[in-house]
């Protein structure tokens, strides 16, 4: 990979580049017959993350996924891909229906983390992450799930229980951004470099720690400079994990679903 | 006889002079402000007698006016946490720690009778990293949760938390999943899963195991919430009400089952337990 050598800092400036290629780039390249689903039949219908039904290849798939904006117009669409809990709750509903009808579904992952407002805190956003994270690791359908840019925090997990997760090369995975690790550890937010590479946060990171199964290869430089390249890269690897996933006992996969998440964790008795 | 009166009025009036004595140690109402001595806040179990604000126990505290008399068991009494990321000085600050609160980590699991009901209890000690999850309090509650399946038994937690343990990085958040896993399965068991949230259940405690519960109890006045408050008023430039993400503020907008006072939280727990299945084995109730 032409990328290995980059800091985990230099691939975050890649993930900020403003013309990285956002899920609304990809879905119509990726699939076919894509029809948008609106609302989580409680209150709303949340702008930061997107779900519908689609075609990859002649697979019915359906597919959900964090909508990063471009410009401001596009950022107070999406509230710069913070999901309230109606986007969570409209994430499980699609999940929920995906299982009865027996499609996989595919989760695209880009957000610094889930809103932290008051709407957000009376809506219950705790109760709505914990919620789909619990229902994500018994849902009887298979998930994949690609981290497009940045995978912040709990709001990215709630995306985030799967039987495969894959990354973009440039991709971060985080327990909160390096900014806000270095705020609260060191009460200095300028050393967010320093926080960024201690933090263990790349791509190779997650497959090192056994979070992640799959590096996708982006061009050089990064996914903005050749989009083309890098939807082919994405459709080629979700084609064959679908088709290799497909194979597997529903009841096995779970088993390994739990199990992956399960073994996580060092310590000694 | 007047002579005696004053020796009287005196006496009391020293003695008084002696009680208010400004050395003995206070405990200040964080929602109150209301002061007292600490001795008589201990008395009071840690409940502020102006405002009803449930204060902060330590877990052997929270075990001892829980469970039955000597019925408790501790599951992983020496699990300690490895450092995943190289944090530095991670490991000195954990040993200085586990001297200073007697604890091993944020939790201490383990099996006990309530009124001769059997069941698995965890309770998280805020003093120990503000009783954030990192790999021992995931490993820890989710082996919790294994063992009540196996032995088909209810599950209650008393959560407290400042939410992940950054020092230990991704690993932390992917405590999120494992324990979430874990109560899952216990769910589709059949089997009764009650939190209690205490003061404070933020962050990804809150969004996981503890938002997860069959029954959700609080104690009154407690913070509960996913985003800290300095951050959010942080994100929309103005002070929050005081109210705000208060265990009162959570039950009017639907997250809480009921508010219990700590002095009736065992019998509560008691009864609901019971009304569930969990009955005391071989008549053995404990009063």
């Amino acid at each position: 990979m032409e990328n290995e050598a980059k800091t985990a800092w230099e691939r975050l400036q890649i993930v900020h580049n403003k013309n990285r290629p956002t899920v609304n780039d990809y879905i119509p390249l990726i699939f076919t017959d894509f029809y948008e689903m609106h609302g989580d039949r409680h209150y709303g219908d949340d702008g930061a993350i997107i779900g519908g039904i689609g075609r990859l290849n002649e697979i019915p798939v359906t597919i959900i996924a964090q909508v990063k904006g471009r410009d401001i117009n596009e950022n107070k669409k999406c509230n710069f891909a913070m999901p309230h809990p109606e986007g969570y709750r409209k994430a499980l509903r699609l999940a929920r229906q995906a299982e009865k009808f027996h499609r996989p579904v595919i989760c695209f992952i880009d957000t610094p983390g889930a809103f932290c407002g008051i709407s957000a805190e009376e809506r219950g956003q705790g109760e709505a992450i914990a919620r789909n994270i619990m229902e994500f690791m018994t849902l009887r359908t298979p998930i994949i799930s690609v981290v497009l840019g940045e995978a912040g925090s709990g709001g990215a997990l709630a995306l985030g229980v799967c039987d495969h997760l894959a990354m973009l090369e440039n991709a971060s995975y985080s327990v909160l951004s390096p900014r806000g690790f270095a705020s609260i550890l060191w009460k200095d937010p300028s050393r967010e470099e320093e926080a960024s590479s201690i933090m263990k946060i790349t791509a190779e990171d997650m497959l090192e720690l056994q979070i992640a199964e799959t590096i996708i290869e982006e061009p050089l430089g990064g996914a903005h400079n050749n989009l083309d390249k890098i939807t082919e890269n994405i459709k080629e690897f979700l084609v064959h994990e679908i088709s290799e996933i497909s194979k597997k006992d529903i009841d096995e996969l779970l088993k390994a679903r739990y199990t992956k998440f399960r073994k996580i964790g060092e310590f000694t008795e | 006889m007047i002579e005696d009166l004053l020796k009287i009025v005196t006496k009391r009036f020293n003695d008084d002079n002696t009680k208010s004595e400004p050395e003995q140690p206070k405990f200040k109402c964080p929602r109150c402000q209301h002061t007292i001595t600490e001795e008589h806040y201990n008395e009071l179990v840690k409940v502020c007698p102006n405002c009803n604000y449930h204060g902060r126990m330590t877990a052997r505290e929270r075990i001892a006016i829980t469970v039955d008399k000597e019925s408790f068991v501790e599951f992983d009494k020496d699990m300690k946490s490895c450092n995943p990321i190289n944090y530095p000085e991670y490991e000195e600050k954990q040993q200085e720690l586990r001297e200073r609160t007697g604890l091993s980590d944020a939790v201490i699991t383990g099996e006990a009778t309530i009124k001769g009901s059997r069941t698995v209890i965890a309770v998280m000690d805020s003093r120990y990293m503000m009783a954030s999850m990192g790999s021992v309090v995931g490993e820890k509650i989710t082996r919790a949760f294994e063992f009540a399946v196996e032995k088909k038994l209810p599950v209650i937690i008393f959560t407290a938390s400042g939410g992940a343990r950054m020092q230990e990085g991704i690993v932390s958040l992917m405590q999120m999943a494992k324990t979430s896993g874990a109560v899952a399965r216990h769910n589709q068991a059949g089997l009764l899963y009650i939190t209690v949230m205490t003061d404070p259940t933020t962050g990804g405690v809150t969004a996981s195991f503890a938002s997860l519960g069959d029954i959700i109890i609080a104690e009154p006045k407690v913070l509960i919430g996913f985003a800290g408050r300095r951050v959010i008023e942080g994100t929309i430039k103005q002070r929050l009400p005081d109210d705000f993400q208060l265990a009162e503020f959570l039950q009017e907008k639907g997250f809480i089952d009921m508010i219990v006072e700590r002095k009736k939280m065992r019998s509560t727990l008691s009864h609901l337990l019971k009304l569930h299945g969990y009955v005391p084995e071989n008549d053995t109730e404990v009063l």
